[in-house]
């Protein structure tokens, strides 16, 4: 990504007449965003689903059904739903789960809370720890861009889903014994620590370049003449030049944990029975391809969409924040 | 070049090391008894006690580790419950399989590779190719088909288009067969027949990815002054897109494909738990809910070989398409 001459913060015309307003940077990329019919649609969508996915105790409320519900009584004796794709009625909107009979648009709902608030929390996490390790790499250089920069190609080099599956169960038994329930909580936090210890890299990588690219700019070299400490050049100066990749790099993270967590949970050593979960959910309904195909579809259209509308509305945001590098397939 | 290369290999070697004593650590400092794990329940408690003499779980660590190491390098013996001397690439024995370890990777790996590599082919082909004709016919209907395309695959999950792909061909047309792994030299029908689906899976979700990457490249390349200047000296279109933008345009591309074939060699985790085929990636997920750790460690490892390799790949590669590079 290219730097661009923006890095001179605003600092408002001096001969101008008082009455024209300078605008800066960040109210241009906002108005490009505003105008931008994808990002429009796209971010309604996103409230939306966060709404939903923070809602989740009114809806249940008001659908008058909870997550762990079950209907044994509305399935024949194989354990099928009775009725149409899967028993879809005016009760059971996306019809019931065969087997448990748990009613599926219930579970949707809070799965969506359960696969948002951890991907929120993975990105924001791991955002943090790879600009603070970016900056300090980049700008400090010497060892401290060696040992960064090696940790940051082993955090690369290691398989991740693979050292996640053999982390994961590993770290729930050294808190639980074999036989115990392991809490939501606990294994939302072990989810999000392993994406925190591997996820930084990647953000750290894009922002120790940014860095470099910048720290032999006049505007940092004035700073520095000026007597500013490293502190003040880190986070006064090079940080407000940074914003842009670092905001479109978290837009797109959210997605990717979104995938990632459901992924875990789809091999059995993410969220686990009976908390709600899109990954879960799939693995489930995989078994029951054949009898029931309707089970799949709704949470594997749900987590399509989450995804699908977070990625266009990072490229929406890209294309706003940083108009030259419009590099989205979108024309 | 040579001292390029040097510098690599030394610092893939840190970083394989690096994972090794992480993997290490994890599994045998972790206060989970691996002898349990890998003993049924009914296991007499001096039976434990002779499976862990024998695993040398009573050494100190770093002799265990070391012992290890030098497993891989020039093998060791392992005692008789464990099959005797273990040759050079010894990764330990596997009480769950009843075998070394090394012999169930040599078993699942050609599964994998054979997963891995025509799907890469087909990715590669179709996403770089969809990704030129979209940027050449830039706002054109095939340029918005390829978009929603590549938008589509970027988002699904696999596991989902794996389900709908079996539910499809498999269940409800019957064309494809239920999929199997028959080696490539037995019956070349019935092996590309038994990973078609898991092919087209895996060639679906990462060619848009590519589509999406090389589309973005080109674009930006047809507008650079050398394709003008191509242009401009009188060469056919075919010679100026062919031979001078898709060559610059490709380059970034490399980088980006040759870790995620790595990273697909070390394990396609989830498509082959979708189609239930036995690779190094569900290997891993058995070992782990085994609780095989001699299992665990070794597919961690053989994946971050992988990874390794592949980056260092990508690097001479870059230097042999991009004439800019110098190693």
């Amino acid at each position: 990504m290219k730097t661009r001459a923006k890095a001179i913060p605003d600092v408002g015309p001096i001969t101008a007449a008082q009455e024209f307003v300078g605008r800066s940077p960040g109210r241009f990329a906002w108005e490009r965003l505003r105008r931008d019919r994808t990002a429009i649609v796209t971010g309604s969508m996103l409230a939306a689903f966060l709404v939903i996915a923070l809602a989740a105790p009114l809806i249940e409320l008001l659908y008058g059904i909870g997550p762990h519900e079950q209907f044994q009584h509305e399935l024949d004796s194989f354990g099928m739903p009775l009725g149409v794709a899967g028993g879809i009625s005016g009760e059971h909107w996306f019809g019931l789960e065969p087997g448990l009979g748990r009613d599926i648009f219930i579970r949707m709902v809070y799965g969506l809370r359960t696969s948002l608030v951890i991907a929120i929390s993975a990105a924001t996490i791991t955002t943090t720890l790879g600009v603070v390790a970016g900056v300090v790499a980049g700008y400090l250089g010497r060892w401290s861009d060696t040992v960064i920069g090696w940790l940051i190609d082993f955090a690369l080099a290691m398989p991740f889903l693979i050292v996640a599956l053999a982390v994961a169960p590993t770290v729930a038994l050294r808190f639980y014994d074999e036989r115990d329930e392991v809490p939501a909580e606990f294994q939302a936090i072990v989810l999000v620590t392993i994406f925190a210890v591997f996820g930084w890299a990647g953000t750290a990588r894009l922002v120790r370049g940014q860095v470099i690219s910048l720290r032999e700019r006049e505007f940092v070299d004035a700073a520095r003449a000026s007597g500013a400490g490293v502190g003040h050049i880190l986070f006064r100066e090079l940080l407000p030049n940074l914003w842009a990749p670092i905001l479109v790099s978290y837009s797109l993270a959210v997605p990717a944990y979104i995938t990632a967590e459901a992924a875990l949970s789809f091999l059995g050593i993410g969220m686990l029975e009976p908390t709600p979960d899109f990954g879960r959910m799939i693995d489930r309904s995989l078994g029951y391809l054949q009898t029931d195909p309707a089970y799949v579809f709704f949470p594997g259209i749900t987590i399509f969409a989450v995804v699908f509308a977070f990625n266009l509305f990072g490229d929406a945001l890209r294309d706003a924040l940083d108009p030259r590098s419009s590099r989205s397939p979108l024309p | 070049m040579t001292r390029f290369l040097l510098r690599r290999s030394l610092l893939a070697i840190l970083t394989l090391f690096a994972v090794s004593v992480l993997t290490f650590l994890m599994f045998f400092v972790l206060p989970r008894d691996p002898v349990s794990g890998m003993c049924p329940k009914n296991c007499n408690p001096e039976r434990l006690e002779r499976v862990r003499r024998e695993l040398g779980l009573s050494d100190p660590k770093i002799d265990q580790y070391l012992a290890y190491m030098k497993g891989i390098f020039v093998g060791r013996d392992l005692g008789s419950a464990q099959g005797g001397h273990c040759d050079a690439p010894c990764l330990g024995y596997s009480y769950v399989n009843n075998e070394p370890v090394s012999e169930t990777i040599a078993r699942v790996l050609p599964v994998t590779l054979s997963i891995v590599i025509p799907a890469a082919i087909l990715w590669l082909g179709l996403g770089i190719g969809l990704g030129m004709v979209s940027a050449l016919r830039q706002g054109t209907w095939v340029d918005r088909v390829a978009i929603g395309f590549s938008l589509t695959g970027a988002s699904l999950q696999l596991y989902f288009v794996g389900g709908v792909l079996l539910l499809v061909f498999t269940y409800q047309l019957g064309i494809a067969p239920v999929p199997h792994y028959t080696p490539l030299l037995e019956n070349p029908a019935d092996w590309a027949g038994g990973l078609v689906l898991a092919w087209l899976a895996l060639a679906f979700l990462f060619s848009a990815i590519y589509a999406r990457l090389s589309r973005a490249q080109m674009v930006e390349t047809l507008s650079e002054d050398f394709v003008r200047t191509a242009r401009a000296k009188g060469l056919p279109n075919s010679q100026v897109y062919g031979r001078h933008a898709l060559r610059a345009a490709i380059t970034p591309l490399v980088t980006i494909a040759g870790i995620d074939i790595g990273a697909a060699l070390g394990g396609t985790v989830i498509t082959e738990i979708t189609f239930g085929l036995q690779g190094l990636g569900r290997t891993a997920v058995g070992a782990v809910h085994a609780g095989d750790l001699p299992m665990i460690m070794a597919t961690v490892l053989v994946a971050a070989f992988f990874i390794v390799v592949a980056n260092i790949a990508v690097d001479l590669l870059y230097a042999a398409i991009d004439p800019r590079v110098r190693l």
